[in-house]
């Protein structure tokens, strides 16, 4: 038995009852990552130094009985959109390159008073921008089941990296299934908690609105507790809500019977791929095997989703993106002759392709004249899905739907196709335009072995029922047991 | 062809909260530059505004102030443009929900009141401040003064002319004194304001095309370039020609207006709601909270002025366009009772010595007992009302009241008869032809006998008596 392929709650006891050291946990996650860091490409950093002080430093505390967070001596992975005081984050961006945070996240904030050893960095699409971590620019992350394959994304380098047992934990962010879908297509779960659940300060905004960080984890236990750790009400963050963060691993093994699962219609109606139909629809037999009870639900609104999404996301991102003008921080180019061709020559240079288009496109669709066509109008329907949701939660406690139309694709496949790139998201993104909870979970594999994730959405701050509801599918099923074969 | 002209005035107002709108930095006037950011003002990568919820209250408290009516949903806009001093490229303002709207300010010019209506009051950043090497080493930008909330005030077209603008600018300034939200400073650039102008035919409805003119840093400098801009509007109509829609800049020492950009040029700032911020909701029992911080205001006190203390309403109105001198003067009408005489003594000696030395009421070194003892003295015969104006001036240099001054300069008036009587009749002696003047009904020969006796009592000499004893040794 390795270390470094354990999930938290076990490494925990198994710090507790000092049967291993931190020391000795991070050195293997450490090992692992040189052994197979190569091939997966999830890292953009690794802080070896830093991690190892942290854990020398946990083990002397724990020598002398002092008392410890909940994630004392544990590698947690961050986002490379998340800042960590005097360490470089860039958005996998050449804009953002060399530049430093000057201050903590919240989440990181968190995690450091949780104790965790911040292990490193993980690689994600240029501003959290795609679905495939391929408009990185330290290149695509590699899917650990088969390295010809994309990790999904934005989250992919935070994905691959708990599939790869790189790291025990890892934070992501998702604006549109940056969370889900990656969790999904690499066979680990992911989370992406309520909007206002989780502080976004030090969260490198993409669509301010949509963005939520969340938890990517080997169990869904481990994602209760890293939910519990970066949850709450933030002072600094106006959209994070003063609600009591509820004790999320305490109701984990409770019952599910009876459960009402929701299952949409529209979303088993597009032309669906076959191994992804039979996972959901086998899963959702393993719910009522379990007491739950499936009921058919209609979010009728589904199919503008994905275009009122990049209304929305793109819209707020080419104001949030506005700063990355060379002025004060972050890349300028050099040859410029003056302050306009100074701001065009450093976002030419600085950002990459999918960037751009969506700052395009969000210029536009806010632009005089266009602006009630295109973002008010997106407003309306975006408020339309909303009213989906409430509808349906009415009649049902948590909704089950695929996290992501088809397995893991090939490289290079559909990076030059952006609105097939933009459907990867087709079954994510109406959670973040309503704001709700939603977690993928391994419920399969397709017929080239690659992993499926099932999508359990629940209410407004109910991460609790979703929680319950996917421990149970999986303390019930084999999938997150199986491990890629990396070495 | 008469002309009339359309004026409106966009004003913005830096509130004198001690930290900026959206993060905990200090708002001090002239600290070193970048002394007082943060990652939040900065526009840094991942940080949130937090509102500041005194600038709400100051908001809200000027929009009640200017009769408005408060806005009980209101919402933060991103406004985007790119310039170096605005770190986010975009500006936090409020596009369609301000926080208050449709109020007025009253105005009295050539003695009669006018209402100018107030369109919409509402919060924004201010953006920092370009610096510029003389020695061609490049510019900087000093963002101390990023995120400092501004309170930005749009009145109504209802101007109509550039006096009744200069008159509307110091209603303001007086009212946001009042409330104490704001040094209102325009050199300092606390207050700043923009003017639209436009001109029409007298008569006509429709709105002429107008012209936004920037850059003025006084009210004198607003008087004159909207002077200056309906003079050109009414040559180039006159001349068949047509004003076109365009933003103008107003250059103060060519005392002209220069075309800086024209309505092609002219930004789409893609407006919309700000997500960073949650909506503002105010509740009735939130105004009215609010709406206890509510001074008397600048014209309700001037009324009171009139009826309480018998002065002109012109006196009246001096004295209380700057709260603080009209608390000066309420407390000396505490200590003394002739308020007739402590406002012109306020009006004239204090505001002269003031405006000499640019010197706030509040800054004085005669305080409002100095003051009145001082008047006391002139009340009780002590010493003339000529002679209190020296001492008044030297009380205003050292600082020292008036009877310290009196003693050591021997300034005690002379009001005996012995000690005069050797005197008048020395100048009767002297200027024999001057009193055969009076007697033939030369009335003008008699002031010059008592500025004799003045002259040779160095001015101490009761004017009163002196009239009296002189009228009866002439008889």
């Amino acid at each position: 038995m390795d270390i470094f392929n354990q999930t938290a709650c076990q490494l925990i006891k198994m710090l507790q009852s000092k049967e291993i050291t931190s020391r000795q946990l991070v050195e293997s996650v450490i090992d692992r990552i040189g052994a197979v860091d190569s091939k997966i490409n999830a890292f953009v950093y690794v802080d070896n130094t830093a991690a190892l002080e942290k854990a020398d430093e946990i083990d002397a505390r724990r020598a002398n009985g002092e008392p410890l967070g909940a994630l004392a001596g544990i590698p947690v992975a961050l986002k490379d959109n998340l800042l960590y005081c005097r360490r470089p984050v860039t958005c996998a961006s050449n804009i953002l390159k060399g530049y430093y945070s000057s201050y903590n996240a919240t989440v990181v904030e968190k995690l450091i008073g949780a104790d965790a050893v911040i292990i490193g960095v993980a690689n994600m699409d240029e501003f959290a921008m795609g679905s495939s971590c391929e408009t990185s620019c330290y290149g695509p992350s590699r899917n650990p089941w088969n390295q010809d394959c994309i990790t999904g994304g934005s989250s992919g380098g935070s994905a691959a990296a708990v599939a790869a047992d790189e790291t025990i934990l890892a934070l992501g962010s998702d604006t549109g299934g940056s969370i889900r879908q990656p969790s999904a297509l690499c066979g680990v779960v992911g989370m992406k908690p309520t909007y206002g659940r989780v502080s976004r300060y030090g969260l490198v905004a993409f669509a301010s609105s949509l963005d939520q960080i969340g938890p990517i984890t080997k169990s869904v236990a481990d994602n209760a507790l890293l939910l519990q750790v970066i949850s709450g009400y933030d002072h600094r963050d106006s959209t994070s809500i003063n609600e009591d963060v509820p004790d999320y691993s305490a109701s984990l093994g409770e019952s599910i019977k009876g459960l009402k699962i929701g299952i949409p219609k529209e979303y088993f109606l597009y032309g669906m791929d076959s191994d992804i139909e039979t996972a959901t629809k086998k899963a959702i037999e393993t719910f009522q095997q379990l007491g739950a009870q499936p009921v058919e639900i209609s979010l009728p609104y589904t199919e503008y989703a994905i275009a009122t999404y990049y209304i929305i996301a793109t819209a707020e991102a080419s104001a949030n993106l506005a700063r990355f003008d060379g002025v004060r921080y972050g890349n300028r180019a050099k040859d410029a002759d003056n302050l306009i061709d100074m701001y065009c020559k450093t976002k030419s240079q600085g950002f990459g392709a999918e960037v751009k288009r969506r700052i395009l496109l969000g210029t536009y669709v806010l632009s005089s004249g266009y602006y009630d066509a295109y973002y008010k109008k997106a407003q309306k329907v975006r408020t339309l899905i909303r009213d989906d949701f409430s509808k349906a939660f009415q009649k049902v406690d948590c909704i089950v739907a695929p996290t992501s139309p088809t397995s893991a694709f090939k490289i290079g496949e559909k990076i030059d196709d952006p609105l097939t790139m933009y459907l990867s998201d087709i079954f994510t993104i109406s959670l973040n335009l309503a704001g709700l909870p939603g977690i993928s979970i391994p419920c399969g594999f397709s017929k080239d072995s690659l992993p499926i994730g099932l999508q359990i959405i629940g209410k407004p701050f109910d991460e609790s029922t979703i929680l319950r509801a996917a421990y149970a599918f999986e303390q019930n099923t084999v999938f997150h047991t199986q491990k890629p074969n990396l070495v | 062809m008469e002309f009339e002209p359309v004026i409106g005035l966009e004003v913005h107002v830096q509130l004198n909260t001690k930290s900026k709108l959206f993060c905990s930095c200090a708002t001090v006037f002239g600290a070193e530059p970048n002394t007082q950011v943060c990652p939040v003002c900065l526009g840094h990568p991942g940080v949130l505004p937090v509102m500041n919820r005194k600038a709400l209250e100051y908001a809200v408290l000027c929009g009640l102030a200017l009769n408005c009516s408060i806005s009980r949903f209101s919402k933060f806009d991103r406004k985007n443009y790119f310039y170096p001093d605005l770190p986010k490229n975009y500006q936090v303002s409020q596009f369609d929900k301000p926080f208050c709207y449709n109020g007025f300010v009253t105005i009295h010019v050539d003695g009669k009141d006018k209402r100018i209506g107030v369109t919409r009051a509402h919060l924004e950043e201010d953006a920092g401040k370009l610096l510029h090497s003389d020695a061609g080493a490049g510019s900087g930008v000093d963002f101390n003064r990023t995120g400092i909330p501004l309170l930005e005030i749009v009145s109504e077209p209802d101007i109509s002319s550039p006096e009744e603008a200069y008159a509307y600018l110091t209603a303001l300034k007086s009212i946001i004194g009042y409330l104490d939200i704001s040094d209102c400073n325009m050199e300092e650039g606390s207050l700043r304001c923009d003017a639209n102008v436009s001109i029409r035919p007298k008569g006509q409805k429709e709105f002429g095309v107008k012209a936004e003119i920037k850059n003025m840093n006084s009210f004198r400098g607003v008087l004159k370039a909207v002077s200056y801009e309906i003079d050109r509007q009414t040559e180039v109509l006159l001349c068949g020609g047509k004003v076109v829609q365009e933003t103008r800049l107003w250059d103060a020492d060519k005392n002209m207006t220069f075309s800086m950009r024209s309505k092609e040029e002219a930004h789409d700032y893609r407006y919309f709601p700000e997500p960073d911020l949650v909506p503002v909701v105010l509740t009735e029992a939130n105004i009215e909270e609010i709406r206890k911080y509510l001074p008397e205001l600048p014209s309700a006190r001037m009324k009171r002025f009139v009826m309480d203390y018998g002065i002109t309403e012109y006196d009246a109105e001096v004295l209380t366009g700057d709260k603080k001198l009209a608390d000066y003067y309420e407390d000396c009408t505490r200590l003394f009772n002739d308020y007739k005489s402590i406002s012109n003594w306020i009006q004239s000696e204090l505001l002269r010595e003031l405006n000499d030395r640019k010197l706030p009421v509040t800054a004085s070194s005669v305080c409002p007992k100095k003051l009145t003892d001082m008047l006391r003295l002139i009340q009780n015969g002590t010493i003339s009302g000529k002679i209190a104006k020296t001492v008044f001036a030297q009380m205003f240099e050292t600082g020292k009241d008036a009877d310290t001054i009196i003693k050591e300069k021997g300034l005690v008036q002379i009001s005996d008869p012995d000690e005069l009587k050797k005197i008048i009749a020395d100048v009767i002696d002297s200027n024999g032809s001057i009193v055969d003047d009076y007697k033939g009904g030369k009335e003008k020969s008699f002031m010059f006998l008592v500025g004799q006796v003045m002259k040779a009592t160095k001015g101490k000499a009761n004017p009163q008596v002196v009239n009296q004893m002189l009228k009866d040794a002439i008889g």
